[in-house]
């Protein structure tokens, strides 16, 4: 990895040796070392989810016992939300394109951002301590009096790693904000920023004012748990339905924390593989601006069947309705933007098309679940499960997969076999909606979540679901093969290999510590394909053939 | 409905097909939008496909009209969906007023059921067809939710706390009943059956069914046992409030605020006497919080609720005050 092919060192090759990395300032290192952490919870993650799958191939609950089922829904959750989910595309994507993205040499704070990612690992690593010693059995969403006073299993360790966690997310978002406000190269105002900076600019925001509860939260459950404060505690006067008011204050922003990045990502992969701006380029902008603000004020339509007063629950329905509107704005602008464009079916496109028709399943069943006559029947239903994987693992994996591969050849400098990668990214298309879609009708027929054995009649599409899941767990691990071999194998790539628009593809492939040779000066708009200046209904295509 | 609808769990209750055509309207305006969309992208996707290695796209990249069509159409549909689920979740909410009361306490891992006639079951609840059937529904210790996919119903089951939903069966025969909040190890376990008879075999059936009276009974006889009415008596001077004719009625407060005398007042003033102390009286009261089980908690407040109005003179006096 340490020979690029050109002369000039890069970012890869400047340092040598294991301390230059743990070391390192440099925003892309710490962007590959959010890689290999994220890779390896992701991993663990989808060990859990397989052999969750595997269990529920037969009504029975013979595989593994209850207690050990309950444990692994409860670690695949953990995991895969506070692990993955919310640190992979900020984390690796946003660590290494921000900074490029707006023509500067790195983030605001570079020691912050090096400390982002230590209290990453101890996070994960104090949650990995809890799974060692037997996990936890709580569901990621920790519900007391369960988890306060009847779990027996190590809330507590797990509790303090998540605890401990939010801090990296509070740190990278304040690293974020600061930088896009502060660092921008001459000429690169506001709206000629990729989207995909406006988006993480977003998620930034919630970072910021949402982990505090969730860590306030959790050290709530943790001092009920070891103290017995009453705090959650309808025998002592406290009230169990407060902690999920607090937990989804921050948990349901937190899937806009996963998607908005996600999105980000959406935007530059339809910009570059259409060759066109993307449509509505304000709108998009606006519309991440709106998702993280609404997304604050839907908090309670996790609770339409808690026992919360019919009136709270008839807003909390209104205001998850609006929050619909953002995201439909954004489907359509992208939708649009193929219109008239120069589209190419290069893997990158292909995620981000997979993208559009699983957020599109993902958000339009989230309408389902605001509408509150139809909520309360599969509330804690598998249709409740099948539509947060479509918005999570159809929105955000589609979009940090789709990333990875549009960028790949500016983080190590070397492309992967396309053949492969359109494979991996139809088996995950297909293996995803074979996994998935089952479980909507489950949902419907009745079937609650977090079962470990179920009645017969469910067991051909549960049978469905884990074939799916196989199909799936195949197109993962494609890209850890070829991405990896393309390390050593991969043809060099050049500075611009996708012929794409955007600061990053100005520079070399990999790029020098320092990003740029010569310090960028902005003079076009965002994804100026074009030539039209700024885009505004200007000259039309020069090059699109009709 | 005269045909059955693949993936949906039969229809038996009032409410079923309800919530069963409010599902159908969701899914055709899914359907629509998401058709809408991947004809669009695929039409373009072909049409504007790249020809050579150095095309580039064209400049049309914004219009105010089609920005207001795409965010002015999706603002009325989802106002009209939030109507419509406002409307279907305000019926499923509210007991029609000659609703039955069923009493549900749930534990780790099992459903225990009450007949208004005195009748115990467990993870079985036998109601009569046609019947409107309202539960009152407590925890003895975590979090669970009674849920019969049948008649599209679901309530959390909370310690502490009484919750309640309700439901027509239309239909007889036998229907599951799950836990739908994850409430510990056997929690795929604490399932049941709801069973909707004939209202001529269901008499039958309770008859058939040994009891230790009604619930009322019941609490009449706890009543004595705890000693209640030492304090709790109609007289100059006691030390508690009378309770006859309490039910429901508004009553004020030490501290001047005023309260509905509901389950959940009851229940708190029998276990935690000092939260809501009654004007005129002191709070002398000890909790009996762990010396009374759930059960016995629902008979003494049917004991309560069943007390006359007559000679309820301090408390009536009491809550006339304050309004």
């Amino acid at each position: 990895m340490s020979r690029t092919g050109t002369a000039e060192t890069n970012y890869l090759n400047a340092q040598h040796g294991l301390k230059s990395w743990l070391l390192t300032l440099d925003h892309k290192r710490i962007g590959l070392l959010y890689l290999m952490g994220v890779s390896f919870f992701f991993l663990l993650g989808g060990i859990f989810a397989l052999l969750i799958r595997l269990e529920l191939l037969t009504p029975q609950g013979d595989l593994v016992q209850p207690d050990t089922y309950n444990r692994l829904f409860s670690m695949h959750g953990i995991m895969m939300v506070f692990f993955f989910l919310i640190p992979a595309i900020p984390g690796v994507l946003g660590n290494f394109l921000i900074p490029i993205m707006i023509g500067t040499r790195d983030v605001a704070f570079p020691r912050l951002n090096l400390a982002s990612w230590y209290i990453f690992m101890a996070g994960g690593s104090i949650t990995l301590l809890g799974v060692l010693a037997g996990g936890v059995d709580t569901g990621w969403t920790f519900y007391p009096p369960y988890s306060s006073l009847y779990s027996a299993t190590n809330v507590l360790t797990v509790g303090i790693g998540v605890f401990v966690n939010g801090f990296s997310s509070i740190l990278t978002g304040l690293n974020f904000m600061v930088t896009i406000h502060r660092m921008r190269a001459p000429g690169m105002t506001w709206f000629r920023l990729p989207l995909f900076v406006w988006g993480h600019y977003a998620t930034s925001f919630i970072n910021v004012l949402g982990t505090p509860v969730i860590a306030i939260t959790l050290l709530l459950l943790v001092l009920e748990r070891a103290f017995h404060l009453g705090i959650f505690d309808a025998t002592k006067g406290g009230d169990p339905v407060l902690f999920q008011h607090l937990f989804w204050f921050y948990s349901h922003p937190a899937v806009y924390i996963m998607i908005l990045p996600s999105m980000a990502v959406i935007s530059e992969l339809i910009a570059a593989f259409t060759r066109k701006r993307v449509f509505g380029y304000h709108f998009v902008a606006f519309s991440s601006i709106g998702i993280a603000v609404l997304g604050f004020l839907v908090w309670g339509h996790h609770m339409f069947v808690s026992g919360q007063s019919v009136y709270a629950g008839t807003a909390f329905s209104l205001l998850t309705m609006l929050v619909a509107i953002p995201s439909a704005i954004k489907v359509f602008n992208w939708s649009f933007t193929l219109y008239q464009g120069s589209v190419s079916f290069d893997t990158p496109m292909l995620y981000a098309l997979g993208f559009i028709g699983l957020f599109m399943i993902g958000g339009l069943t989230g309408v389902f679940l605001g509408t509150l006559g139809f909520d309360i029947h599969v509330h804690d239903t598998y249709f409740v499960v099948a539509h947060f994987h479509y918005v999570m693992v159809g929105g955000t994996i589609m979009g940090y997969l789709g990333g990875l591969h549009y960028w790949w050849p500016k983080i190590t400098g070397r492309t992967y076999p396309e053949f492969w990668g359109r494979m991996s990214a139809m088996l995950v298309f297909v293996g995803f909606n074979l996994t998935f879609f089952p479980q909507f009708l489950l949902g419907y027929m009745g079937m609650p979540r977090r079962y470990h054995a179920y009645p017969e009649e469910w067991q051909v599409l549960n049978v469905l679901s884990t074939a799916g899941a196989s199909v799936l767990g195949l197109g993962f691990l494609l890209p850890l093969g070829y991405l990896l071999w393309s390390l050593k194998y991969g043809k060099l790539a050049g500075k611009n290999p996708w012929g794409a628009k955007g600061l990053e593809w100005t520079t070399d492939s990999p790029p020098p510590t320092e990003n740029f040779r010569d310090a960028p000066v902005v003079s076009e708009e965002a994804y100026d394909y074009a030539g039209a200046g700024h885009g505004d209904g200007g000259a039309p295509a020069p090059a699109r053939a009709h | 409905m005269p045909f059955k609808i693949p993936f949906m769990p039969e229809q038996a209750s009032s409410m079923a097909g309800e919530v069963d055509a409010l599902t159908l309207y969701l899914v055709a305006m899914a359907s629509f939008f998401t058709v809408l969309v991947a004809a669009m992208v695929i039409y373009f996707a072909i049409r504007y496909r790249r020809r050579s290695p150095d095309e580039v796209g064209g400049s049309f990249d914004n219009s105010a009209l089609l920005e207001i069509t795409w965010t002015v159409i999706p603002v009325l549909i989802v106002l009209f969906t939030f109507v419509w689920g406002a409307r279907v979740a305000f019926r499923l909410y509210r007991p029609p007023a000659d609703a039955v009361q069923y009493y549900v306490t749930g534990k780790q891992w099992m459903w225990k059921t009450q007949h208004p006639t005195g009748q115990r079951e467990i993870n079985e609840l036998h109601v009569p067809l046609g019947q409107p059937v309202k539960l009152l529904m407590t925890s003895e210790d975590v979090i669970h939710s009674f849920f019969v996919p049948a008649f599209r119903v679901k309530a959390d089951v909370l310690p502490g706390r009484y919750t309640s939903l309700w439901f027509t069966p239309t239909k007889t025969g036998r229907f599951h009943l799950f836990c739908a909040e994850y409430c510990g190890a056997e929690h795929s376990r604490m399932i049941g059956w709801v069973t909707v008879m004939e209202p001529e075999e269901y008499q039958a059936w309770l008859a058939s069914v040994p009891t230790q009276g009604s619930p009322t009974a019941a609490g009449e006889r706890l009543f004595a046992q705890l000693a209640c009415h030492t304090c709790h008596q109609d007289a100059a001077g006691a030390k508690g409030p009378a309770l006859g004719g309490l039910y429901g009625r508004p009553v004020a407060l030490a501290d001047g605020r005023t309260v509905l005398a509901d389950e959940s007042y009851l229940r708190e003033s029998i276990l935690n006497p000092a939260a809501k102390v009654v004007a005129g009286y002191e709070a002398v009261m000890p909790s009996f919080q762990g010396q009374v089980s759930e059960e016995g908690i629902l008979e003494l407040i049917n004991y309560v609720k069943s007390l006359p109005a007559g000679g309820s003179a301090s408390v009536a006096a009491a809550s006339e005050g304050a309004l």
